[in-house]
């Protein structure tokens, strides 16, 4: 499923990306495939999201965040 | 090694980077001027001392803008990667020193690794160890030093902790270089091999960089012929850049990982972590989040339009005091008035901003160095995106109604480019307080002094309403530039939220000196010329007319019948109408006759280009009124007696007249100072024009519209 489809406070682990451009910038800062990905939360009014990925948060645009395939993982928010 | 030496400092954004930069070199420090870019980049200097020769070194630190990788995103990004991988930028270092977040290593160690394969002696800081400790890292110092085979020196930079040791090190610098940390030659041997035939780069991952770059290969300082060399291995081999780039970050990570789990162990839970979050709860909540926000915007408009009041005050007066000393100083005569009127004028016309820009950059600071500027972004992005706006422009754009000037240079905290240059372009629509002795003389000719409903006074209701105006003109021009404006450019919303935590207040006070700076010397210089130049306009003319206006009231006849103080207000009167400003609003008058303006009005708007109150006291000027006594109401009873010359029975500032001024005042580009600000801030000439263009177009037709409706 899309990064965007995550629910806040659900851990995704990310598969791949849909845009290289993107990736590119998502992956410099530390977006990398196999990296547990954690929706920390939505802003009030429905866009950007907040992301926790190793170690940082990182907020970006749903429609960046539609870029970013995960495969949804067991809730073990740490 | 040389007696002198060039530093670069590079480093994520978020890692310390400032703070360390302003320990290394304090205040010894300038702005660097990269062409065509709207980002700043210092330098500072600082001396080193030799551990084992004893000798001291003087080296220049350039501070390289934040950064996560050498790639840059977008042609502002470009200062970190043209500075290193060119081996003939005039920036290119000898040494660079990575600063990284030591608690965060792996996305640091990125960064770090790219720079220590283009084979540049490398210092690597790690920063903020104490938080390591707290978060209960451990890291494996020497071990990490070993592998990466440059000096690893822990450091907190906040508090100056290994400072000296860090200082020493960068004589230490230069080792045997590593292999690359991944094989880069092998990614694209031809082209690579070709690329580094053509410019003396010592390692294939600068050539790897260079081939990655292309659109940024002409701000490089070798010349045309190779250039087109570089583009013609390109395509004769083929490279595919971001294919590349995707196999190099994935190898590099791959490689990263590993070093971290050799070298860092992790003991116990983030605990800052939940700190933030906790205040997060509050600061991005749905309600209180706003409540917050806008409380800080509300603090921000109070310090910029009335605490920096007091200040202003004493700068004025200051001047006023010092340009009577020059006046009785100096003989009466040209440089005299030169000094006083042209230079004078100039030189308090810029001082007096520094307070508002002063307090303005403290808010910002604090705001950006808590971590607090990126929520609000996260906060507002969603609104302001609509208006082709950044979440962040609302700080300008509120600063804005205080003053245009500080409020442009705020904009540099917008990343986006085409965010920031929008932000720029939209916010002298915003009312600022230099349009409201304007606006108060205009309203209260048309507006009468009453109230509704015993509470509501229409003279202010109908101020609101002009705030109001330059509010909604300000987001629509922004919306309809959005569609205009075309950039092949990306944009990236992606940021980091940084961990909450205390500003440094020495960061804070660099930030204010440095704007304040910028502003004086940068934007000062465009102002002073402008402020000679209106000078010189309104104050000479034909020689002839001069003449004449001076003979006639040397006659008694002239004279007798008023007072000494009427006749000098008379001279000045008819001699700003006889002077080129003069000439130049009588040549303007068909243009703006449709608008119900006159030639007096006429020069009334170019001396406006000053700033424009001085509105007033050019119509005090053109109607006697004496600049004695240049209040409101005797300026206003005056206008509204004058009557129209066409028609004596009507009033010439009839309300349609009054109305097209007041609208012309809230939309056209009359201020000198915002236009040397803008220039300074986008580094063009392109964007304060095309401003000036589109906003005196907006004035005409409003005006236009508003005076033939009424009229």
């Amino acid at each position: 499923m899309k990064l965007s489809e995550l629910p806040v406070g659900k851990t995704g682990v990310i598969i791949s990306f849909t845009d290289e451009a993107t990736s590119l910038k998502l992956m410099e800062m530390g977006c990398l495939p196999g990296e547990k990905i954690i929706v920390e939360r939505i802003a009030p009014l429905g866009d950007p999201i907040a992301v926790s990925v190793s170690g940082y948060m990182l907020s970006m645009r749903k429609e960046e965040a539609s870029t970013v395939l995960v495969s949804p993982a067991e809730n073990i928010k740490k | 090694m040389q007696d002198r030496i060039r530093i670069a400092l590079a480093g994520n954004p978020n890692s310390g980077k400032s703070t360390l930069f302003n320990a290394l070199t304090g205040l010894n420090q300038k702005v660097a001027n990269f062409p065509g870019v709207t980002v700043d980049s210092k330098t500072g200097r600082c001396s080193l001392r030799n551990p084992s020769t004893g000798e001291t070194i003087k080296a220049e630190i350039i501070d390289l803008p934040g950064t996560y990788s050498l790639y840059p995103k977008s042609p502002d990004e470009r200062i970190p990667f043209q500075v290193l991988c060119d081996p003939d930028d005039p920036s290119h270092p000898d040494i660079v020193v990575v600063i990284a977040d030591a608690s965060n290593l792996k996305r640091s160690l990125f960064l770090c690794t790219q720079i220590i394969d283009l084979k540049k002696p490398v210092v690597l800081a790690l920063n903020m160890m104490d938080l390591v400790r707290e978060k209960g890292l451990d890291i494996d110092v020497e071990g990490l030093s070993k592998k990466l085979g440059v000096p690893v020196v822990p450091i907190v930079a906040s508090r100056r902790e290994g400072l000296e040791i860090l200082k020493k090190s960068i004589f230490n610098a230069e080792r045997a270089f590593p292999d690359d940390f991944i094989d880069i030659h092998q990614l694209s041997p031809c082209v690579l091999s070709g690329i580094r035939e053509v410019v003396k780069v010592n390692s294939s991952y600068a050539a790897f960089q260079i081939a990655n770059n292309l659109e940024i290969i002409p701000y490089f300082s070798i010349n045309q012929e190779k250039k087109d060399r570089i583009t013609g291995i390109i395509r004769e081999f083929g490279f595919d850049a971001s294919k590349l780039q995707v196999q190099e970050t994935l190898e590099r990570y791959k490689v990263i990982s590993s070093i971290i789990n050799e070298f860092v162990t992790h003991r116990e839970i983030a605990e800052k972590r939940r700190i933030t979050e906790r205040i997060d709860n509050v600061l991005t909540h749905r309600i209180w989040g706003y409540v917050f926000f806008f409380l800080n915007l509300f603090l921000i408009f109070q310090a910029v339009f009335s605490w920096s009041s007091y200040p202003m005050e004493g700068i004025q007066q200051g001047f006023t005091w010092l340009s009577g000393l020059v006046r009785m100083a100096l003989p009466a005569g040209i440089l005299n008035d030169l000094l006083v009127n042209g230079i004078l004028a100039g030189i308090s016309g810029i001082v007096v901003f520094v307070p508002q820009i002063a307090l303005l950059f403290m808010f910002i600071a604090i705001l950006e160095d808590t971590g607090y500027m990126s929520r609000v972004s996260f906060l507002m992005d969603r609104v302001m995106k609509k208006f082709g706006l950044s979440g962040r422009s609302l700080i300008p754009m509120v600063s804005g109604v205080a003053c245009a000037v500080p409020a442009i240079m705020s904009a540099r905290t917008i990343q986006n480019r085409k965010e920031r240059i929008l932000t720029i372009m939209v916010t002298p629509l915003m009312s600022c307080s230099a349009r409201i002795p304007v606006y108060t003389l205009l309203i209260s000719m048309v507006v009468p002094d009453r109230m509704i409903g015993g509470i509501i006074n229409m003279q202010g209701l109908a101020l609101m309403l002009l705030y109001l105006t330059g509010f909604l003109a300000a987001i629509g021009a922004a919306w309809v530039m959005k569609l205009l404006i075309k950039t092949r450019e990306k944009s990236y919303f992606i940021m980091e939220m940084p961990v909450y935590r205390m500003p440094h207040w020495t960061n804070v006070g660099h930030t204010m000196i440095e704007k304040v700076k910028v502003f004086l010397f940068d934007a000062g210089k465009i102002i002073v010329a402008i402020s000679v130049i209106l000078w010189v306009l309104s104050s000479y003319g034909p020689k002839k007319k001069f003449e004449m206006i001076n003979q006639k009231y040397t006659y008694p006849e002239a004279i007798s019948s008023m007072p000494p103080a009427e006749v000098s207000n008379h001279i000045q009167s008819e001699k700003l109408e006889a002077s080129y400003a003069g000439i130049m609003g009588r040549w303007m008058e068909p243009v703006i006759k449709p608008l119900g303006f006159d030639w007096k009005i006429g020069i009334a708007l170019l001396t406006s280009f000053a700033a424009r109150e001085v509105f007033v006291g050019t119509m005090a000027t053109l109607y006697s009124v004496g600049s004695t006594d240049v209040s409101t109401a005797s300026i206003r009873d005056r206008m509204m007696q004058e009557k129209d010359p066409a028609d004596n029975t009507r009033n010439r500032y009839s309300p349609a007249v009054a109305i097209s001024l007041i609208l012309f005042y809230a939309f056209a580009m009359q201020c000198m100072s915002t236009v040397a600000v803008v220039h300074r801030e986008t580094k063009s000439w392109k964007w304060p024009l095309l401003q000036i263009v589109y906003m005196s177009g907006l004035a005409y037709l409003a005006s236009l519209c508003a005076y033939q409706v009424l009229s």
